[in-house]
């Protein structure tokens, strides 16, 4: 697992059925392109994340390609519709193979 | 003359049109933390009526980052800090929360009076100087680099828990001599450009120096999270670009005379709220 990587997420705790609602994610992550070198020389081996995805019960919400020109600690902002109380599922997918989840509850009231 | 006057005017008129900073916003973190980003300027401020938060001067954009945790991206490295704090490190096989308690509570209120007068080493010691003072005699760990990532990331924490909290530091006890010396720095001409401190921050703050707007030089908000190079920056280090600004060799991060000039910054901040890790551009 690369290293220093926290996924972290904000979802408002309620809303009404069929209210649109603003989501913020944010992963820490270097983010290495593969384009640097080191002091000595040698490329840097690129490391980043390349896929996010987010389901809500089960159904795609957004599915994103991640690629290595977007910067460290990469953060998303997206709007979602909540038909029914339940569970938002977040992943990011790591170019060494990780896969990083979090879950977040919304209830309805 | 008609042309001159005319010169004169756009320029009174260039002049004016800079004073934007902003002091009808308020400053609230996460709908809960209320931060004092305007105070009357206390007694030794002699020169100030008004003491302002870099907050105020800087864009709504900006200004916005700082009133959610999750949008400060300065937070990231608080969470960093929160990790090397529940580390345990050195002989003694003890952590920073082995004595300071879950999430620095332990800590609450420290950055407000800091720097401080210790009185077993017998000078003033600054947040940084603290740490290490803990690392190495408490823990028996290495110390950190004054200005190193694991530093300025735990002086981040330390000041998290302390926002919304009034700057109190005091400089007539023991610590006045080096108050004393740090007041002389800030009024001391440095370089080739021979600017001191007060030139731009004390006789020129909300004006452009070319495409920065100036700020009083308050300190409440450090550590900073700057959007220029994406990291927090620790307070000596402004100082040391200042310094370098007006093309002057710098003291060191660390050195005694910094650790004056931030007693004697600091203190001129006596009434605004702990605000770090703050974003600024």
């Amino acid at each position: 697992m690369a290293s220093g990587v926290k996924p972290r997420v904000k979802v408002p705790k309620s809303a009404s059925a069929g209210d649109v609602i603003t989501i913020k994610t944010l992963i820490s992550h270097k983010m290495e392109s593969g384009q640097r070198k080191d002091d000595d020389g040698n490329v840097i081996p690129r490391s980043i994340i390349n896929r996010f995805t987010v389901d809500f019960n089960g159904q795609n919400v957004i599915d994103v390609t991640l690629e290595p020109a977007i910067s460290t600690n990469p953060y998303f902002e997206f709007d979602s519709q909540v038909p029914e109380a339940g569970e938002f599922t977040f992943t990011w997918y790591d170019d060494d193979g990780d896969v990083y989840t979090e879950t977040k509850a919304i209830a309805i009231g | 003359m008609k042309r001159a006057s005319s010169l004169a005017f756009g320029l009174a008129c260039l002049a004016s049109a800079v004073h934007a900073q902003d002091t009808e916003s308020k400053l609230v973190i996460n709908d809960d933390i209320d931060i004092t980003t305007v105070a009357e300027a206390p007694a030794h401020a002699e020169n100030l009526s008004e003491i302002y938060s870099g907050w105020a001067f800087r864009s709504p954009e900006t200004m916005a980052l700082q009133m959610d945790d999750f949008d400060n991206p300065g937070m990231i490295f608080v969470d960093q800090a929160l990790d090397a704090y529940n580390t345990v490190e050195g002989s003694a096989g003890k952590s920073c929360q082995s004595c300071h308690g879950d999430d620095a509570e332990g800590l609450v209120g420290a950055r407000a009076v800091y720097p401080k007068w210790n009185a077993n080493a017998g000078e003033v010691w600054t947040m940084e100087m603290a740490i290490n003072g803990c690392r190495t005699e408490r823990m028996g760990a290495e110390p950190w680099g004054y200005t190193s990532g694991n530093m300025v990331n735990m002086t981040a924490l330390i000041s998290s828990v302390s926002r919304g909290m009034p700057v109190n530091v005091s400089f007539e006890g023991p610590e006045h001599d080096t108050w004393l010396q740090g007041k002389e720095l800030y009024y001391t001409r440095t370089g080739q450009l021979e600017l001191s401190c007060a030139n731009c921050h004390e006789d020129n703050y909300d004006m452009m120096i070319r495409a920065d707007h100036l700020s009083q030089g308050q300190i409440n908000g450090f550590p900073t999270y700057r959007l220029k190079n994406a990291k927090l920056n620790a307070v000596h280090s402004r100082f040391k670009g200042c310094i370098r600004d007006t093309r002057a060799e710098t003291y060191s991060p660390g050195s005694p005379e910094f650790v004056a000039l931030e007693l004697y910054v600091a203190s001129r901040g006596n009434g605004l709220s702990v605000e770090g890790p703050s974003v600024r551009n």
